[in-house]
């Protein structure tokens, strides 16, 4: 066995260029598997992780969106309102419940504007969800109910590029022709529309922006003990019951994280199939790339496996020897592959952080992801090499002697 | 009388090219005892080269029998045939058929590797048999760095490898200048009066007066 490896080995050494560019072929789609199977990972944990942070005891009650709604629905109706809130409020099960209303609006510093998401919140909000990333304060002070003329920003108005001069606490900044004060700046995110927003209280937002008693999207926090999945499903009823909606015509849409999640992974597994579907292809290009090599091999060797048989090899011997040297391209195409494909995942790594200033995006190399690679690639070129080395195997010894 | 190492039984072998058909060996009977030293001659194109493969199982018969130690080889799986050829015959070509990219050490390996002799004897008998034909300074030079004579060496010394008692020697001078080919054919000689039955193909005239026993063969058929 060892030495028809070496056998085999020492056939690729032969043909230096030709092994290297058949090898070209197998590790570009190796690098791509195992980079997109590592930040995909990566992704997923991460993903994860924020779920795990955030809770699976919340629940997220929506407007649904215009999109796939009958006509009869105008916006007017697809808007959870106080009572809403309170329906909610009284469904067994919910510890506590709070909307949070958003506008995009034009806001100013001095001569300066730009477009941001402005929030209202209240100070029971920052109560019962305080202990999310996305509300922790890293200067100043969090919202209360009293902050009439006051806000807190994002990020990047402090610490970013947002305006030409950096802000700082005490900075006012114009918003609908009100001026208000910053009195504390968010974490960072990691993506613009958070970083950049502006937080008030929401009796103030809902004046300023002349929304009503709008209370926009409403997260419930579920007390201790109860079924996520069976408080949505009685806070679905409520809210049908109050607002006089039937079954499956609902304007709104009820969702407990786990469901969320859910809905990601499969997008994902969706996202994840059709990448791996495309390394697929270029490793088909790349297995079709070794079969090509292989076959010139056996016909440029005709006359050596002649002699082999002459010598002795059994047609298992000539095919095992053919089959090591595919084999063999595979495996290195493999390692390379693997290499690069570490490289490649790092890099993407290193540039999403470098983006966005967290590492949302870690590129996770498990032990059985390169091995199975290793694995991989080296049946990929066994694989491709199985025509061409039986073809190799059948040769009858004295035509094959004969060949030039 | 010694005993009978090949014997062929009314042998034919034809090759089919297109709807045409090559009849490169005719009714071909001979019998070949132990430690004889055989030489087939012939025009080119006769058979002498189909005659060689069929008594060295390179190559089946069309029709006929051929019998290696008594053994009718037939009706050999290939994987025995293959047994046959690594052990009981030892193959030498006139152009020489080393493999490139092996050392010439690792070319008279080659035998015992099919044979699953472990890496230790298999240097050693290499190493032996270089040195009886004299290439102890060349054993780890490929081919490409051997001369037309020392190749021919390097494959005796192959053909020896798993010590069979038939060598088998297609125009084995072919390519060589006279005086290497003397030399090489010294080493047959030698090789005869250890007790190797050796079959050796020549168009040389003053070689094949040397031999035990000439066949002289024309158009596929044995006339002598
Ligand atoms: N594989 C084959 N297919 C078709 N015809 C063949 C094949 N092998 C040999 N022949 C034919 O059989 C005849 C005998 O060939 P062979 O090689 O045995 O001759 P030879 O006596 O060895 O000639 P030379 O002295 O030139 O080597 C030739 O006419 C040759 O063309
Ligand atoms: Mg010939």
């Amino acid at each position: 066995m060892k030495d028809f490896f070496f056998l085999a080995f020492n056939n690729l050494k032969r043909r230096k260029l030709r092994s290297w560019l058949t090898i070209l072929g197998i590790f570009i789609g190796i690098a791509a598997v195992v980079s997109l199977i590592s930040l995909g990972q990566g992704l997923q944990s991460f993903i994860h992780e924020q779920f795990e942070q955030v809770g699976g005891n919340k629940i997220l009650v929506s407007p649904k969106t215009m999109m796939g709604m009958a006509g009869s629905a105008t916006e007017e109706e697809l808007v959870l309102t106080e009572d809403d809130l309170k329906a909610i409020r009284s469904v067994t099960g919910v510890e506590g419940a709070e909307g949070i209303v958003t506008r995009n609006s034009i806001i100013s510093y001095k001569k300066e504007s730009e477009v941001v998401m402005v929030a209202g919140m209240s100070e029971e909000y920052v109560e019962i969800f305080g202990n999310i990333d996305a509300l922790k304060i890293i200067e100043g002070r969090q919202l209360r109910d009293s902050d009439k003329s006051n806000i807190v920003v994002g990020y990047n108005h402090i610490f970013g590029n947002l305006w030409d001069r950096k802000l700082k606490i005490g900075d006012d900044l114009e918003i609908k022709g009100k001026e208000f004060e910053i009195v504390g700046v968010l974490k960072k995110q990691g993506n613009p529309a958070d970083d950049n927003a502006v937080w008030m209280e929401k009796e103030t937002f809902r004046d300023l922006f002349d929304v009503g008693d709008n209370e926009g999207t409403i997260t419930v926090k579920v007390k201790e003990g109860f079924n996520p999945d069976k408080v949505a499903e009685e806070i679905k009823e409520e809210l049908r019951d109050e607002r006089n909606e039937e079954e499956e015509q609902e304007t709104f849409s009820v969702q407990t994280f786990s469901q969320l999640l859910e809905t990601f992974n499969d997008i994902f597994a969706v996202v994840q199939v059709v990448l791996i579907g495309i390394a697929a292809i270029s490793l088909l290009v790349g297995g079709i790339g070794i079969m090509n090599t292989m076959y010139m091999a056996v016909l440029e060797r005709t006359k050596e496996i002649g002699t082999m048989k002459a010598v002795g090899a059994k047609n298992s011997d000539v095919l095992l020897i053919f089959l090591f040297e595919s084999g063999l391209l595979g495996l290195v195409g493999g390692a390379i592959g693997i290499a690069l494909g570490i490289g490649i995942g790092k890099a993407v790594e290193y540039i999403a952080t470098a983006q966005l200033g967290t590492p949302y995006l870690q590129a996770v190399f498990g032990f059985p992801l390169i091995i199975g690679a290793l694995i991989f690639s080296f049946i990929v070129g066994c694989l491709s090499g199985i025509l061409p080395a039986l073809q190799a195997a059948k040769l009858k010894p004295a035509e094959a002697l004969r060949y030039e | 009388m010694k005993e009978e190492i090949i014997k062929l039984d009314k042998v034919d072998k034809n090759y089919i090219l297109g709807d045409s058909i090559v009849k490169a060996v005719r009714n071909a009977s001979l019998t070949i005892r132990k430690g004889e030293f055989i030489a087939i001659v012939g025009p080119s194109g006769s058979g002498k080269s189909t005659l060689m493969n069929l008594i060295g199982a390179l190559d089946l018969a069309t029709k006929g029998r051929i019998f290696l130690e008594g053994k009718d080889i037939e009706h050999l799986e290939e994987s025995e045939l293959a047994v046959i050829r690594g052990n009981k015959i030892g193959f030498v070509f006139q152009t020489f058929n080393l493999i490139p990219t092996l050392t010439a050490l690792e070319n008279v390996t080659l035998p015992m590797v099919f044979q699953g002799f472990s890496k230790e004897e298999r240097i050693e008998r290499a190493t032996e048999l270089l040195k009886d034909v004299g290439l102890e300074e060349r054993m780890k030079h490929l081919p490409g760095e051997l001369s037309g004579g020392e190749r021919q060496r390097v494959a005796i010394a192959r053909a020896l490898a798993n010590n069979p008692d038939v060598i088998l020697a297609d125009e084995p001078t072919g390519n060589l200048d006279s005086k290497t080919g003397k030399h090489i054919l010294e080493i047959l000689k030698d090789l005869n009066k250890k007790g190797k039955t050796i079959i050796i193909v020549t168009h040389n005239l003053e070689m094949a007066r040397k031999v035990d026993k000439i066949i002289k063969i024309k158009d596929g058929k044995i006339v002598k």
